[in-house]
């Protein structure tokens, strides 16, 4: 069994700057960032915070589909994506809002696949790298895999963290279970692939605990692949931010694949279709509030000298936020049924053709007749 | 059926206890807990396992209730894995159990793809007949309920493609209650496609009959001059579409497959000879679909019988949709219709 190694945590839960062993090792990532980097952080969790729960409501007012929500699990996110290279690239799951957010996704693009006029729709190229959703749980972990192996096999790396690539896939502990992550594991193994496995334990895969997945912790499980693995307290953005930046820079420096797994908890619903009072309890649930991880930050920056009109601002800026996403939100009009058709093939295809024309035909035919 | 489940019930028991009076009206959902409800009951080698099945009783709720009762040994979430759960069924109709997996959509049937198509559809010929596999996979499948990727297609044509496996799906909340116990009870892998959209819709349970044999398609509606078939949710698009036909002086015939492999061609052969006309609908795509099987057979055993070619409606050819286009996908009773005019003007 894989050697238990402390969870690394910069951030205690009342925000005092941890000064123990495992702490100082990550402190120099810390003291690097500028001042502005370290409210930047603050403001993606609270600006993520504020248009989930536009979202949220959104999807009750019969505006979305459904709505997966981030609440609680905002610095394991925002500290993760913080810590990537502009050219780095980024597979996520479905619940990634504050990644996809920092990586430039219009934050509508992510509305509109849950409001169901897009299955995804925005180009990596044009948004960070940063991939499409995927709802089959864990099939993007090869994905990733693949692409990182794709960087390895073209040989342009140089050394320079500045422009090395490498390839960052997030996955939730339920996922863990599927043979497509632990394939992926095998693979970036093999192939010593520059990806940082990303991990967020939010303990809970819809009704199942995470008990049920792993009776390990699962970070111990990647050393089982021969690949470090490390725990975090995602709850605190700068513990996520500082080990994932140093765990990318060695996955792009060809020290090989890494994983994290980053201890958060989901606040809200699995979806907005979900009841969590079924299956949990309040007091698991009370106990994980208390470790708010938006808290904790700002307690930090006070201590620092932060004053009220930043946060302040902060505050503003989210509603702002969630107000133009509202807006946007109610003008989202549906797609032609040409979309039915359009890019099932990349070029012209006989069947397609023939099925759109079809339909353009009747659906004339039923307008003539009405 | 089996015999022992011939025996007449007095009532159907809600997970919650309460009894539902004979011949009440259910939703299609309770119809299955109940019959899940009357096998745990009645054999203790059977299991249910899945994701979420538990303490949450399913994310519809067919399980709700079940693993109170029947304790977390009988009823129990397994790890996220579909591949993990058919293949672990396997494993365990081999020791003697006779598991029923839920698979929680229809999009996440396919990394359980290879243990259904390679192993569990073949093991008992691989056995010469020495090993069987009563493992039934529950899939609730089917659009018309607004939900992202994924969550709404019908993939039913891949599994009665595979030699080995029986794939049925109901309609009706009777057929459900009856249907998944004969399920159970049979000896060969069940795939049972659950139509989701169906899930609410409440209909009486008759207690009183026993069920009538799996395999066995039925004529929902009689009618003269054209025959409609289909399955799931379908049947209930096929009932309106009769229903507007009638209103233009057309009398139609329908019949709901109830199973998809074996098909009982007799009550639809029937009735292609006396109305010579036949439309299969689905909500999957109709290339190389059952509706293309049914379609093929037909012409085959009745082709005298036929004044009109054997027409499809189906959903096109193409990856289901964002839901907002959906109801341009799917076929609605008004295309179907638009199919038996055709079928009416040759
Ligand atoms: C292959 C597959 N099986 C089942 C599902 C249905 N499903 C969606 S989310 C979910 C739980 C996922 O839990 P986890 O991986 O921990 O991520 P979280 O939702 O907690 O972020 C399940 C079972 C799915 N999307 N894909």
């Amino acid at each position: 069994m894989a050697e238990a190694a402390p969870t690394v945590q910069l951030l205690s839960p009342d925000g005092v700057l941890q000064s123990d062993a495992t702490a100082e090792q990550y402190r120099p990532y810390i003291d690097a960032l500028s001042d502005e980097q370290l409210r930047q952080f603050h403001r993606d969790m609270v600006v993520t915070r504020r248009f989930d729960l536009e979202a949220t409501n959104l999807q009750r007012q019969g505006q979305l589909a459904l709505w997966p929500p981030s609440h609680g699990q905002e610095a394991a996110q925002v500290g993760s994506a913080r810590a990537m290279r502009h050219q780095d690239h980024v597979f996520p799951s479905y619940r990634e809002h504050a990644v996809a957010m920092i990586r430039g996704v219009d934050v509508v693009d992510i509305v509109r696949l849950m409001r169901g006029v897009t299955h995804g729709g925005w180009n990596p190229a044009e948004r960070g790298n940063f991939h499409l959703y995927t709802l089959v749980l864990g099939s993007q972990a090869l994905h990733a895999a693949g692409y990182a192996m794709g960087i390895t096999f073209d040989g342009i790396a140089t050394g320079d963290p500045e422009t090395d690539e490498a390839v960052v896939v997030y996955f939730g502990d339920g996922a863990t279970s599927q043979g497509d992550v632990s394939e992926a594991l095998v693979f970036a193994a093999s192939f010593q692939a520059p990806q940082v496995f990303f991990l967020q334990n939010n303990h809970w895969a819809i009704s199942v605990p995470v008990s049920v997945q792993s009776r390990t912790p699962l970070y111990l499980r990647a050393g089982g692949f021969g690949i470090p693995g490390i725990q975090i307290d995602g709850n605190d953005v700068l513990a996520s931010y500082a080990v994932t930046r140093k765990n990318l820079d060695e996955a792009r420096a060809g020290d090989g694949p890494r994983m994290i797994e980053a201890l958060t908890y989901r606040i809200g619903a699995h979806t907005t279709s979900d009841d969590p009072t079924k299956y949990r309890l309040s007091h698991e649930l009370e106990s994980w509030i208390a470790r708010d991880p938006i808290v904790r930050y700002e307690a930090w920056l006070r201590s620092r000298g932060e004053g009220d009109a930043f946060f302040a601002e902060t505050a503003t800026e989210a509603e702002d936020f969630a107000a133009d996403l509202r807006k946007r939100t109610l003008e989202l009009t549906v797609p032609s049924t040409d979309r039915i058709f359009d890019h099932v093939y990349s070029e012209s295809h006989p069947v397609m053709d023939g099925q759109k024309q079809w339909l353009a035909d009747y659906e004339a035919s039923l307008g003539a007749e009405g | 059926m089996s015999d022992e489940s011939t025996e007449l019930l007095d009532s159907v028991e809600t997970p919650g206890g309460a009894e539902i009076p004979v011949n009440a009206e259910i939703p299609l959902s309770k119809a299955l807990n109940a019959g899940l409800r009357k096998a745990l009951g009645d054999d203790k080698r059977v299991l249910l396992m899945g994701e979420d099945i538990g303490p949450l009783g399913g994310v519809f709720r067919v399980t709700e209730g079940l693993q109170a009762e029947f304790g977390s040994s009988r009823v129990f979430d397994t790890p996220l894995a579909e591949s993990g759960i058919v293949g672990t069924a396997i494993g365990l109709a081999m020791r003697g159990y006779r598991p029923v997996c839920e698979i929680q959509f229809d999009g996440f049937i396919f990394p359980a793809f290879d243990q259904i198509t390679t192993q569990l559809a073949k093991m008992t010929n691989r056995h010469e007949g020495q090993v069987q596999m009563p493992v039934v996979i529950r899939v609730p499948y089917g659009g018309h309920i607004g939900a992202v990727e994924h969550h709404q297609e019908s993939p039913e044509a891949y599994f009665a493609h595979t030699p080995g496996l029986r794939v049925v799906s109901p309609s009706t909340p009777n057929d459900a209650y009856w249907m998944i116990q004969e399920a159970i009870a049979s000896n060969d892998p069940v795939m049972f496609f659950e139509p989701k959209s169906r899930y609410w819709n409440k209909g009486p349970v008759d207690l009183s009959s026993s069920a009538v044999p799996l395999h066995s398609s039925r004529v929902v509606r009689t009618g003269t001059e054209v025959t409609l078939v289909g399955h799931g949710a379908m049947v209930t698009v096929l009932l309106q579409a009769a229903e507007l036909a009638a209103a233009e002086g057309t009398s139609v015939e329908v019949i709901d497959l109830r199973s998809i492999s074996p098909i009982d061609y007799s009550p639809i052969i029937e009735s292609v000879q006396k109305t010579g006309r036949l439309v299969v609908a689905s909500e999957a795509p109709g290339f190389v679909s059952v509706s293309s099987e049914i379609a093929a057979t037909v012409t085959e055993r009745a082709f005298y019988s036929l004044e009109a070619p054997v027409l499809r409606v189906a959903a096109f050819d193409a990856p289901f949709p964002p839901a907002k286009l959906e109801t341009s996908y799917l076929p609605d009773a008004d295309r179907v219709l638009d199919a038996v005019d055709r079928a009416l003007a040759y």
